[in-house]
């Protein structure tokens, strides 16, 4: 889809809300997400990598609908027309030492 | 909108950014074109972070040096983001004498160059940085190198650029670009019709078919490469690690986790389904040679694994800078998985370029026309 990052969003409105955090892994408030689509993330693996909501713990399982709203109400459209960010393996937190397991022969006392 | 400008730039990777933002400064009209849906979605975005002059080529040496010393000290603060830009040195390691001699070789190359690095035994490697393991005997020593936040850093170049009235678009797949009278005038899209005064393209692998429109060849192979990043840690290091054998790199972030760059030996001929897949044999791999540098690490958990395609050049150097048989085309491509640290250098000088016909830094052993047949 072609996206103009100069089209006209209209300005940045402080809102009393903004202090309200959204992203609880990484801490990001609703106003940083509002400000960073100003800033021309328009898309939520933009906001992601720009602001690291999401790249926390839970890797936004708790927020990105969340995020998704807020930005599709900033820009003006519908939620549906962003697509969600990448998810990435692994899909829980693992430990070094297990994750490193994928080549070792499964012994029988094991 | 106006779709003509002074300079179209092929590629919103964080050479276009950067490129963009530099020439902006000047006063050009710029249009950045981007083929994916994101700004800095290739390599930009999925490298290990490193800002090192260490363990580079010579020829790209003096460009990179340049950067470290002009650029990236004020960076955060001239893109009002937090590039989390530390310089607090390069470990090479390496853990046998055919590794102390790649170093050594490198090492002594980079002096030559007029760059400080020099080479330390494993003893003083654990001064440096007590967490590694008695496996290493010896490394290279570049205090002036370091690391920064890739992701950060490009969306800041972006946001800057994009403030001072640089149009960028994204999902703007460039099929062609069209000579106009004896000059490259066009840039052909899927949907579109971009012109330009001059035309950049820097757009990591795809440049070389985009290139290749108009007659020019760079010759260079895509390969994937993999990282992955354990959750937050307390703080143990701030030096940028890689290796003699350049398989393994990665530094603790300022937000506590670690990003560990390495290889599973296959990256040459993985699959390509159009976008860039972590291999599931990778990260475990990643993860083996990283608990012997560092035992104390297998406890740390990963959360995260990504892939990026790096734009491998030839002979291991990025192309850059002019293409005399096309009057009005400057290429900046082929980075080999080292661009990132690079980036700001190369867009401040192809800006310069463009604009002047000048560079403060030679960029003649980057040119394109340097590949030669071995006999």
């Amino acid at each position: 889809m072609v996206n103009d990052r100069l089209r006209d969003i209209g300005e940045f409105v402080p809102s009393a809300d903004d202090d309200m955090i959204i992203c609880r892994c990484e801490e990001i408030t609703k106003g940083e997400i509002r400000k960073a689509v100003h800033d021309g993330m328009f898309t939520l693996t933009e906001i992601r990598r720009y602001l690291r909501c999401g790249m926390g713990l839970c890797q936004g399982q708790t927020c990105s609908k969340h995020v998704k709203n807020i930005v599709a109400k900033e820009l003006g459209i519908s939620p549906a027309e962003l697509e969600p960010a990448t998810s990435r393996v692994p899909m829980r937190p693992i430990e070094m030492r297990i994750f490193a397991n994928e080549a070792k022969e499964v012994r029988s006392d094991e | 909108m106006n779709n003509c400008a002074d300079v179209v730039i092929v590629g919103g990777g964080i050479i276009g950014c950067a490129a963009a933002y530099y020439l902006a400064k000047t006063g050009s009209r710029v249009i950045v074109l981007e083929g994916s849906e994101h700004i800095g979605n290739g390599g930009s975005s999925r490298n290990g972070g490193g800002v090192r002059q260490s363990g580079r080529d010579a020829r790209e040496l003096p460009l990179v040096m340049y950067g470290i010393k002009e650029l990236w000290p004020h960076l955060s603060e001239e893109l009002e983001v937090d590039c989390e830009y530390h310089q607090n040195g390069n470990l090479r390691l390496g853990k046998n004498e055919k590794h102390r001699e790649i170093l050594t070789n490198l090492a002594e190359k980079a002096r030559a160059c007029g760059l400080d690095v020099r080479m330390i035994d494993g003893d003083e490697v654990r001064q440096i940085n007590p967490y590694l393991s008695d496996e290493v005997t010896v490394a290279s020593w570049c205090p002036t190198d370091g690391h920064a936040n890739p992701l950060t850093t490009t969306l800041g170049f972006y946001k800057m650029a994009r403030r001072m009235g640089v149009r960028f678009i994204t999902g703007e797949k460039v099929l062609e670009l069209r000579m106009v009278k004896g000059r490259l005038r066009k840039v052909i899209t899927e949907n579109n019709v971009y012109e330009g005064e001059n035309i950049l393209v820097a757009a990591g692998y795809k440049s070389r078919d985009i290139l290749g429109t108009v007659g020019i060849d760079v010759p260079m192979t895509q390969s994937l490469l993999e990282c992955l990043v354990t959750e937050a840690e307390p703080h143990m290091f701030d030096q940028m690690l890689g290796t003699a054998e350049a398989d393994f790199y990665g530094h603790q972030t300022k937000h506590g986790s670690f990003v560990f760059g390495g290889s599973s030996g296959y990256e040459g001929c993985n699959k390509d389904n159009g976008t860039p897949i972590s291999n599931s044999i990778t990260a475990p791999c990643i993860c083996r040679g990283i608990m012997k540098y560092f035992p104390g690490l297998a406890d740390a958990k990963i959360v995260r694994t990504w892939a990026g395609w790096s734009d491998k050049s030839a002979d291991g150097v990025p192309v850059l800078g002019r293409i005399d048989e096309v009057p009005g085309l400057y290429a900046a491509c082929a980075f080999t998985g080292h661009g990132f640290g690079i980036a700001p250098a190369v867009g401040n000088q192809l800006a310069k370029l463009i604009t002047t016909g000048k560079t403060d830094i030679d960029l003649s052993e980057l040119h394109y026309n340097r590949f030669k047949a071995k006999i």
